[in-house]
């Protein structure tokens, strides 16, 4: 276990690395930031003394090292448009991304596990058929349009949820969020309803694949040979058989559907990390660009690492190292 | 004595694409308390389709279409679904053929076992528990207490036949049905479970279908046989009198091909062909492709014929003499 911790340890060290020299070539490469941050009046010697203060008057190489010197003690940069540090403006953006990336996650999981369920224990019913056509709908339309049709529908036409903004957030066992006042969740629906269609998709067609895998496996006819009610085989014998594997591609899909809500963001005006790093994009803004991406490759990999814990956890034959 | 299960003119049959599959057509057996039926035939015969429908465990495109399953004067067939599932496990319980699939991997025995007494009667978890600790201890589980707990990859494959042969014998039934339990299995494990199985029954007075390929091992532990060919019972009658003096040339061609029945130096008599394939079966009787004694008159299906007390073959020359 220590064993296993410490190398991975190791390959997440090793990718961050890849992932910031990547990060910094391909920045370098889109555009010199001093053009877009100055006044289009500014002289010459205030453009050089502008470009000296930031550093970018050294060569590519020396500034890569000064950033990765400064990553290394846990700094990543000052903002060049809010003046403050990169990742303290990325942190502070953290938990309402977050919490619609899990308020998404959690719609997808519970509306798609019920759903692919029924529709793989009733493969060739009519509602079956429903539930698979829907999903192609969610796989196959653009999820900004979806998000529009979202705001047409339920904040334009009925003017049932507000369509833009956090709202008001509360604290809750310390921390601040939308789920601590109506408003707030009011405010979240949609947004998190937009990001979890495209999931929601996923979890279905995954769930009802994994049950038709395993219906016809020789364990579920032996516990209806044995007198087990259908309730009990689909609810513990088969449910458990693919949990394992639903949640780890489930957990798998945390961070893309963090990174995915960037379009969420911009359609519903959530304050989030995603929408930072657009409006930071725009601006050239490249500290915060880089921090982000940075940010980013670490919660995947700090994902994939949890979810191979849960995966551990959740099925007796990895846990107990095959046969004994 | 009055039957246990009497099987009448039972078809079953699978609506496939490609055509009807008679995998069972039209059979007839009787079963007395306490006694041991074996059922054999060559794979695809329809044994394993056979012992399924007297469960009601025929899942579609299968389906019942005629016939009658008496299990102690009462009709299977078309009972309800809560009907049956009382029935099973609790009356009529069964193991099937390989071990390695009939045990749910991701739950624990214990699981397992007290989840089977709970199903049909209302005990404390404790007294379940103690109950299958008991019958792992008679079906020769060393330290059942301990391995309760463990899970099915933990187990042999020897091992979980038994941990299966437990669960059938947790609530007493008055049948069980055992679908080639050993066919899977080592041949030095093979004889220890045939042994064992036929002690256990022997003591419970337990009635017990057992399947198999192989008339050797049949012969040692059953008092009737019923041999099936191409979704029928070709001959059926006391163990003593089809094997010792079989009526039909399926009977007979098998019994010489079993290794240890020939004379030393002596070449094995195999049956010539192939076993037909039950999907479009050809009019007539299906053994007359490969039968040494076939005429003109075996192009029409033959009826049942009396060779002797409750002693039956399915052939118009049934074979009279004393087998050398
Ligand atoms: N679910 C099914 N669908 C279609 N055909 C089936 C199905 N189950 C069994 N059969 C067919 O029924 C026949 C008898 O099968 P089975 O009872 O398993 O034979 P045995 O147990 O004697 O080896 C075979 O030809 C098999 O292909
Ligand atoms: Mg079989």
């Amino acid at each position: 276990m220590t064993v296993f911790l410490i190398r991975r340890l190791l390959q997440t060290l090793a990718v961050l690395f890849a992932v910031s020299l990547v990060v910094f070539v391909g920045l370098y490469a889109v555009g010199n930031p001093a053009d877009i941050l100055l006044p289009d009046d500014a002289t010459e010697v205030e453009r050089q003394a502008a470009i000296r203060s930031l550093g970018l008057d050294q060569p590519l190489i020396v500034q890569y090292g000064l950033f990765l010197k400064n990553a290394l003690s846990g700094d990543l940069g000052r903002s060049f448009v809010y003046n403050e540090p990169s990742i303290k403006l990325i942190l502070a953006r953290f938990p309402a991304t977050l919490e619609l990336a899990l308020s998404a996650l959690f719609i997808a999981m519970v509306l798609g596990f019920p759903l692919g369920l029924y529709a793989g224990l009733h493969p060739g019913t009519r509602m079956e058929r429903a539930i698979m056509t829907g999903s192609i709908l969610g796989f196959s339309l653009p999820n900004f349009w979806q998000g529009l049709m979202l705001i047409l529908i339920f904040s334009i036409g009925l003017g049932w949820l507000p369509s833009s903004g956090r709202g008001q957030t509360g604290s809750l066992f310390g921390i601040e969020t939308s789920f601590a006042t109506w408003d707030g969740i009011r405010h979240l629906i949609l947004p998190a309803t937009n990001l979890a269609l495209f999931k929601l998709a996923l979890v279905i067609r995954l769930t009802r694949a994994q049950v038709r895998e395993t219906m016809p496996l020789d364990f579920v006819k032996f516990g209806r040979a044995r007198g087990l009610t259908e309730r009990r085989i689909v609810g513990v014998h088969v449910a458990k058989t693919i949990a394992a594997p639903i949640v780890t591609v489930i957990g798998m899909e945390l961070g893309s559907v963090i990174a995915f809500a960037v379009v969420t963001e911009s359609i519903f005006a959530w304050p989030g990390m995603g929408k930072l790093i657009i409006d930071s994009i725009n601006r050239l803004d490249r500290p915060v660009v880089a921090a982000y991406l940075l940010v980013i490759t670490f919660l995947f990999i700090l994902i994939n690492l949890v979810v191979d814990l849960l995966y551990t956890a959740l099925d007796p034959r990895v846990r107990l190292g095959g046969k004994s | 004595m009055s039957a246990l299960l009497e099987v009448r003119g039972l078809k079953t049959h699978f609506y496939t694409r490609a055509g009807v599959v008679k995998a069972v057509d039209g059979i007839d057996f009787t079963l007395n308390a306490g006694e041991v039926l074996g059922l054999v035939g060559e794979s695809g015969s329809g044994k394993t389709v056979a012992s399924f429908s007297v469960l009601g465990l025929i899942d579609p495109p299968g389906r019942i279409v005629e016939g009658s399953i008496k299990f102690k004067g009462e009709e299977l067939v078309g009972s309800p679904v809560s009907r049956m599932r009382q029935l099973r496990g609790r009356d009529i319980a069964m193991v099937f053929q390989d071990p390695m699939m009939t045990l749910t991997p991701v739950l624990k025995i214990e699981t397992q076992m007290i989840e089977t007494v709970l199903a049909h009667e209302t005990v404390s978890r404790k007294a379940a528990r103690d109950r299958s600790i008991e019958v792992l201890r008679r079906v020769g589980i060393p330290t059942p207490e301990d391995r309760i707990g463990a899970y099915p990859h933990q187990f042999s494959g020897g091992m979980r036949q038994r941990v299966a042969i437990a669960i059938a014998l947790l609530h007493a039934p008055a049948l069980i049905l055992a679908d080639e339990p050993t066919t899977a299995l080592d041949v030095t494990i093979q004889g220890q479970i045939i042994a064992e199985m036929q002690k256990l029954v022997a003591e419970t007075g337990t009635a017990m279908i057992w399947v198999s390929h192989d008339l050797a091992v049949v012969e040692t532990i059953a008092d009737s046989v019923a041999v099936m060919y191409a979704g029928r019972v070709v001959e059926h009658g006391p163990s003593a009198n089809v094997i010792g003096r079989p009526a039909h040339p399926y009977t007979e061609g098998l019994l010489n091909s079993i290794p240890s029945r020939t004379t030393p130096g002596k070449r094995l008599n195999q049956i010539p062909g192939m076993a037909p394939s039950v999907l479009n079966l050809a009019p007539g009787c299906p053994f007359a492709p490969r039968c040494p004694y076939e005429q003109p008159a075996c192009a029409e299906i033959p009826p049942a014929r009396n060779i002797g007390p409750e002693h039956m073959a399915r052939c118009i020359t049934p074979l009279t003499r004393e087998l050398t």
